[in-house]
C-alpha cells in the first residue's frame, strides 16, 4: 500500500515543460522531502498533487484511488493537507475563527480549546491573524492544515523566511507530528531536510535526479554538482 | 450593538421630524439601503464585484407589475413571486457567470445585465419596453392600514430592511456564512482545507439576488412604476457606489452609503446639474483614504473612543 504513488506525470505551461515524466511513490508515514534548485518544478508537482493544476500526462493515486482528475477541495476531504509557501490564511479573521473553518468541514474530532492549548495558541485565539508575527503566522499555517486531520500533508517551504530560532523550532513541531500522518516537504534548509525527512527526492529542471535514503542522496555525486554544491556557496 | 440600537431609534422617530418631502426621500434611502446591502453580501463577505445586481432589483419590479396589470394584486402573493424570479434568474446566470473571477466576472455581469436590460426594453408586449409599466398602486396588505400614507409605508419598509439585516447578520455567523467570508480571504486556502469554494460563491451569489429582488418590490410600490432604466447598469453602477462608500463588509455601512448618495443627490440637484461630480469625488476620497467606507470609519473612531489608543495593533492598514 502507498500513500501516495505519482505515475510519469508531465506539465507543460505552454511550450516550456515543467516536468518531466516524473514519477516517485511515499509510504503511509514516511517523511519525503522533496528539493532541488529554484525552477525545478517542486511547488508545480505539490498544485498538481493537491489538486489545483491539472497535469499534461501522467497519474496521481492516493492510497490506490485515481485522484488525477478530482478537484481540489475534494482531495482535502478524501485527507491531502498542504500549506502554502506564501502565507495563505485568513487575515481579518481572528486565530479561532481560521481554526473554525478548518474544523467545521473536516470530520476530525478535534477541540477547538484542546488543539489550540496544545499548540500554545489558545491566549492569542482572539487575535486577528493578520496582526500575529510572521513567525507565528508561518505555524498557523502548518495548524490549519493539521485542523483537518489530513492522512498525508503536503509542506511548501514551511521555514521560508524564518529566523534560526522559529526555523528550529517548527523543525521540531514538525519532528513531533504524529507517524500516521504522510508528510511530503519541499524545503531549501538542508539541516531542516536532514532532520526531518526519511528520504529525499532530488528535482531538477522537471526532472527526478535521484532519489533514496538521506545518505545515498547526500553522497551522490550528480547531488552535490547541481545542488548541494551552489547551495552551499548561497549559505 | 450601542450604535445599532440608537440608529434604530433614530429612524423609527424620524417620520416624525420629517416633512412629506423629506420622508419620501427618506423612504427611498431605506430601499435603496436594502438594495445595497444586498450587493455587500457580494462585495464585502464574497468578494465579488457583481455588475448586474440591478437585474435582480429590475426583475423583482417587473414581476410585481406585470403581476398587477394581469390582475394579481395580492402582495401577499406578488410579494414572494418576485423574490422567487429574481432567485430563479440567478441560480441559472449565476451557473454562466461564476465560471469566472476577478475582471472578467466584472465584465460577464455586466454583458447579462446589458442583455436583461435589453430584454425589458424591447419586449413591449410584456414589460411595456421604454414606456414602462405605470401606476401600480401602493399595497393592500390585508389590515386597516392605508400603505397611501407615506408614514405606514416608511414604517413598512422599514420592518423589511431590519428582518432582512438580522437575517443576513445571523447567515454571517453561521457555518455557512462563515464559510462564504473565508472565500473572500482566501480562496485557494478554503479549497485546501476542502470547501467546495463554486458552490459557497454560487450560494451567495442567489442569496443576494432574492434580498435585491425584494428591494425592487419594495421599489416599484414606492415609486408606482417601472421601466428599463432601473435594470441599467447605471443603477449597478451607484449600488457599487453605496457600498464602497458606506462600508464594505458591515451590512449597515451601504444603507449609510445610500443615504450619503441620495441625499446628496437631492440637495445638490438643485443647485447644479453636475452633481455627480461631487459624488464621484467623494467616491474617489472614500476609495483613497477611507478604504473601510464610512462605517468602517465611525466604528474605527467608536473603538478608539471606547477603548483609548491600548491596542495600536489593530491600526495596522490591512
Amino acid at each position: 500500500m502507498k500513500a501516495l504513488e505519482v505515475r510519469s506525470l508531465t506539465k507543460y505551461y505552454g511550450e516550456f515543460q515543467v516536468l518531466k515524466n516524473v514519477s516517485f511513490s511515499v509510504e503511509p508515514g514516511e517523511r519525503r522531502a522533496i528539493i532541488g534548485p529554484n525552477g525545478a518544478g517542486k511547488t508545480t508537482l505539490f498544485n498538481i498533487i493537491s489538486g489545483t493544476l491539472k497535469p499534461t500526462l501522467g497519474k496521481i493515486f492516493f492510497f490506490h484511488r485515481d485522484v488525477t482528475y478530482m478537484s481540489a477541495y475534494r482531495r482535502s476531504r478524501l485527507g491531502i493537507g498542504r500549506t502554502f509557501q506564501i502565507t495563505n490564511l485568513f487575515f481579518n479573521l481572528s486565530l479561532m475563527d481560521n481554526i473554525n473553518l478548518a474544523l467545521q468541514i473536516s470530520n476530525s474530532s478535534l477541540n477547538l480549546e484542546e488543539f489550540l492549548r496544545s499548540w500554545g495558541f489558545w491566549e492569542k485565539r482572539r487575535t486577528r491573524v493578520g496582526n500575529l508575527s510572521y513567525g507565528e503566522q508561518r505555524q498557523v499555517e502548518l495548524l490549519l492544515a493539521l485542523a483537518q486531520s489530513p492522512k498525508l500533508i503536503l509542506l511548501d517551504e514551511p521555514t521560508a523566511g524564518m529566523s534560526p530560532v522559529e526555523t528550529e523550532a517548527i523543525t521540531r513541531i514538525i519532528t513531533e507530528l504524529p507517524r500516521d500522518i504522510t508528510i511530503l516537504i519541499i524545503e531549501h534548509d538542508m539541516e531542516v531536510v536532514f532532520t526531518l525527512a526519511d528520504s529525499i527526492t532530488v528535482l531538477h529542471y522537471g526532472q527526478i535526479l535521484c532519489e533514496g535514503t538521506k545518505e545515498q542522496v547526500k553522497s551522490d555525486p550528480r547531488v552535490k554538482e547541481v545542488y548541494l554544491g551552489t547551495a552551499g556557496e548561497e549559505v | 450593538m450601542f450604535l445599532g440600537v440608537t440608529l434604530l431609534i433614530a429612524l423609527i422617530i424620524l417620520p416624525f421630524g420629517l416633512g412629506s418631502y423629506g420622508l419620501s426621500l427618506m423612504i427611498s434611502v431605506l430601499i435603496f439601503g436594502l438594495f445595497a446591502m444586498s450587493l455587500d453580501i457580494l462585495i464585502g463577505y464574497t468578494g465579488l464585484v457583481s455588475f448586474n445586481h440591478a437585474t435582480f432589483f429590475g426583475v423583482g419590479a417587473y414581476v410585481v407589475a406585470i403581476l398587477f396589470y394581469r390582475g394579481w394584486d395580492n402582495f401577499w402573493l406578488a410579494l414572494p413571486a418576485a423574490v422567487a424570479a429574481s432567485v430563479l434568474l440567478a441560480t441559472v446566470l449565476g451557473l454562466v457567470v461564476l465560471r469566472s473571477s476577478g475582471p472578467y466576472f466584472l465584465m460577464i455581469t455586466l454583458a447579462f445585465g446589458q442583455m436583461i436590460f435589453a430584454l425589458a426594453w424591447k419586449w413591449r408586449t410584456f414589460t411595456g419596453g421604454d414606456d414602462g409599466l405605470p401606476g401600480i398602486p401602493r399595497p393592500d396588505l390585508g389590515f386597516p392600514v392605508s400603505m397611501w400614507n407615506e408614514q405606514n409605508f416608511y414604517y413598512l419598509v422599514l420592518v423589511f430592511i431590519c428582518l432582512s439585516f438580522l437575517l443576513l447578520r445571523q447567515l454571517f455567523r453561521l457555518p455557512l456564512g462563515r464559510a462564504i467570508i473565508g472565500v473572500k480571504e482566501s480562496e485557494s486556502r478554503m479549497q485546501a482545507l476542502g470547501y467546495n469554494t463554486w458552490l459557497l460563491k454560487y450560494l451567495a451569489y442567489v442569496i443576494a439576488a432574492g434580498f435585491a429582488g425584494l428591494a425592487g418590490v419594495l421599489y416599484v410600490y414606492y415609486n408606482g412604476f417601472i421601466s428599463p432604466q432601473e435594470l441599467n447598469w447605471t443603477m449597478s453602477g451607484m449600488a457599487i457606489l453605496m457600498v464602497v462608500i458606506g462600508g464594505t463588509g458591515t451590512l449597515v455601512g451601504p444603507v449609510l452609503g445610500a443615504g450619503i448618495i441620495l441625499i446628496l443627490q437631492n440637495l445638490l440637484s438643485a443647485y447644479t446639474e453636475r452633481w455627480p461630480l461631487v459624488i464621484g469625488m467623494l467616491f474617489v476620497i472614500c476609495v483613497i483614504h477611507v478604504k473601510d467606507g464610512i462605517a468602517g470609519y465611525v466604528m474605527k473612531l467608536w473603538e478608539k473612543g471606547w477603548k483609548g489608543y491600548e491596542s495600536p495593533g489593530s491600526e495596522k492598514p490591512n
